[in-house]
């Protein structure tokens, strides 16, 4: 790494969690759960569970993982996040609050008249957004795009993107998958969030992606499978990865996950992909979230 | 088997490094990489064709080969854009214009990346090789894309000239180009100036506003038109987006009626165009557009497919007199 890691704490020896560091994530990732439900009050339609499945994704990669500078959002050498799922991008707005991309009151006007924050991210109007998407299927492309450019210019950035399993269903992916393999893309991550459903049922009735380890490899690509919500496993992860420079091919990364993991009755009825909560229901969920560990 | 083949047989790659239809492009960004600009090439298994091969020799390592993956070549442009380079990348206009066209939509326009989009071999121009490789809806779908501009030379050296003046152009281009073979009208040294018609005059009776390869054909229409005493003028439109508009209010004042001529769909492209200032501008003015009339093209040698659609000098001018003979 030529780059600083501003936000990221010094680990010198160890790509293992502290306690510490393991607790602050869990609370990013319930902070990341709570804001969505808050957001989507004012949206009055989201994708809860969509954001639910990622949680830890975002914060592992956000809170520990990623180089980047909230105060200089075209820092040419920041790690670079990309969102195939981009309808999952209300999960991502509160955290670019945080660190200062995007004000408050613009992050508390998400989807009224003239802001710029809506359902899918627009790289346009955000700060902190690497690239837009809301059509499935194309973010590989761009982040390998990104991924060749940052070895064509010999910078050291990482390009992380994260796709949906029903996204596999999409020719444009496994395009790119061929591609970033063919050009041994060693600074891109792929991380898939494989919760399993998507809108008309479970991905494997909808149509098989199975198995999908073994299709990446054969792609060219490195494998990993994690559990999606073990943030210390997954955090550890994603650290090896981005620090191991003797990869000479792309990562991919299987994260299994629950949809709508944290709020109970959202897990098992896939149907919360898209909808509203009124407050009361809405502050069960929160109580919900708040009352147990992931 | 054995023994030299007759000079007669050909085969492609040969054929096309010989004779490169399209050197034009490769000529540019060479130099423009030369200048020190941060460009890069790529194309979807089509380098002969589209004259990349010499790009591609000079800087290999600033050529990407996508292979047949047209759209993530496009959005991978995209993304390579975004760190601040500046990616040309090629392929059929058929293809661009509507395999591609939601991802230099979504990709390219809407992230208004400065990705640089060659569509060649556009129109009728692969003659009998059959519709799925003529491109004459692309000026239609391409022009409804908000932040997307569309240039459509004439020849070669408009294309070397305009690829080389907007290099500083901070959102992407597509540029509609043919196939290297169209007769020049200009030299690499003749401005382009994005968004400015080239006016080759404004006929008293009629002007023809063409872009593309009916522009030389046009212009020799007008000439033989004028040696018969008739007032006719040519403008190349060579940038369909942004549209000069104010060349076409110049021609609606001054000419009896008017004309368009273009390789595509008469609905969506650059008839369309035009029709759109002058009802907008309640010019009243007669407008007859020609090109392919909402068909799919039969096949042919493309020289042949240009006779038949009167798409070359004889056939503009006669549409050219049927137009004069309705004022």
């Amino acid at each position: 790494m030529t780059a600083p890691q501003p936000n990221a704490p010094v680990r010198p020896n160890s790509f293992d969690l502290t306690a510490g560091e393991i607790a602050r994530l869990r609370g990013k990732a319930r902070f990341i759960r709570l804001e969505t439900i808050r957001l989507i009050e004012i949206a009055k339609v989201g994708h809860y569970s969509s954001v639910f499945s990622a949680a830890e994704i975002f914060a592992a990669l956000y809170y520990d993982v990623m180089a980047f500078r909230g105060d200089a959002p075209g820092w040419p050498d920041r790690d670079r996040f990309l969102m195939g799922k981009g309808h999952a991008a209300v999960g991502l707005f509160p955290i670019l609050a945080e660190f200062g991309f995007i004000d408050r009151e613009t992050l508390d006007g998400y989807t009224r008249l003239g802001n710029p924050l809506g359902d899918h991210p627009d790289m346009r109007k955000v700060p902190g957004i690497d690239f837009s998407s809301g059509s499935i299927g194309h973010a590989l492309s761009a982040g390998a795009g990104m991924a060749w450019s940052g070895r064509f210019e010999k910078r050291g950035f990482s390009v992380f993107v994260m796709l949906g399993d029903g996204e596999m269903q999409e020719g444009q992916v496994w395009e790119a998958a061929l591609f970033a393999g063919h050009q041994k893309l060693n600074r891109l991550v792929a991380i898939i969030d494989r919760n399993g459903y998507q809108l008309d049922g479970k991905v494997d009735d909808v149509m098989a992606i199975e198995p999908l380890g073994a299709k990446w490899r054969d792609f060219g690509w490195e494998v990993h499978e994690v559990d999606g919500h073990d943030i210390a496993a997954l955090t550890r992860l994603l650290r090896e990865v981005k620090a191991d420079d003797s990869r000479q091919k792309p990562c991919c990364i299987i994260a299994r996950t629950l949809k709508g993991k944290g709020v109970s009755y959202m897990e098992t009825e896939p149907g919360w992909h898209l909808g509203y909560l009124d407050p009361a229901d809405a502050a069960r969920a929160v109580d919900e979230i708040l009352s147990k560990e992931i | 088997m054995s023994g030299p083949l007759s000079p007669n047989s050909w085969q492609y790659r040969a054929l096309n490094s010989a004779n490169p239809g399209l050197d034009f492009l490769s000529d540019a960004l060479i130099e423009l990489a030369r200048d020190g600009h941060r460009v890069i090439a790529g194309s979807a298994d089509l380098q002969y064709s589209n004259g990349l091969n010499k790009f591609a020799k000079e800087f290999p390592e600033r050529y990407i080969s996508f292979g047949i993956s047209e759209q993530n070549m496009v959005t991978a442009a995209a993304g390579i854009a975004t760190t601040g380079m500046i990616p040309f990348v090629a392929t059929f206009g058929s293809f661009l214009g509507l395999l591609a066209c939601e991802q230099i939509r979504m990709d390219c326009a809407y992230c208004a990346q400065p990705v640089r989009l060659i569509g060649h071999h556009t129109g009728i121009s692969l003659g009998f090789y059959g519709t799925s490789h003529h491109a004459t809806e692309d000026i239609g779908t391409m022009r409804s894309i908000a932040d997307l501009a569309i240039v459509s030379p004439a020849d070669g050296p408009q294309l070397y000239a305009a690829l080389k003046a907007t290099i500083h152009h901070p959102q992407p281009i597509y540029f509609r180009i043919g196939r290297g073979r169209e007769p020049d009208v200009y030299t690499r040294q003749t401005p382009f100036v994005l968004g400015k018609a080239i006016e080759h005059g404004i006929g008293e009776e009629l002007t023809i506003i063409a872009c593309g390869l009916p522009v030389h054909p046009s212009l020799e229409a007008a000439r033989r038109l004028t040696a018969g005493g008739r007032s006719v003028g040519v403008i190349d439109m060579a940038t369909i987006k942004p549209l000069d508009r104010a060349a076409v209010l110049r021609a609606a004042k001054r000419s009896k009626i008017l004309m368009t001529a273009e390789e595509h769909n008469v609905l969506g492209g650059l008839g369309s165009a035009v029709a759109e200032v002058l009802a907008d501008e309640g010019c009243g003015i007669k407008l007859v557009r020609h090109g392919i009339h909402d068909e799919y093209s039969l096949i042919a040698p493309p020289t042949h497919l240009y006779a038949h659609y009167r798409l070359d000098a004889d056939g503009i001018e006669a549409v050219a007199r049927e137009t004069l003979a309705r004022i």
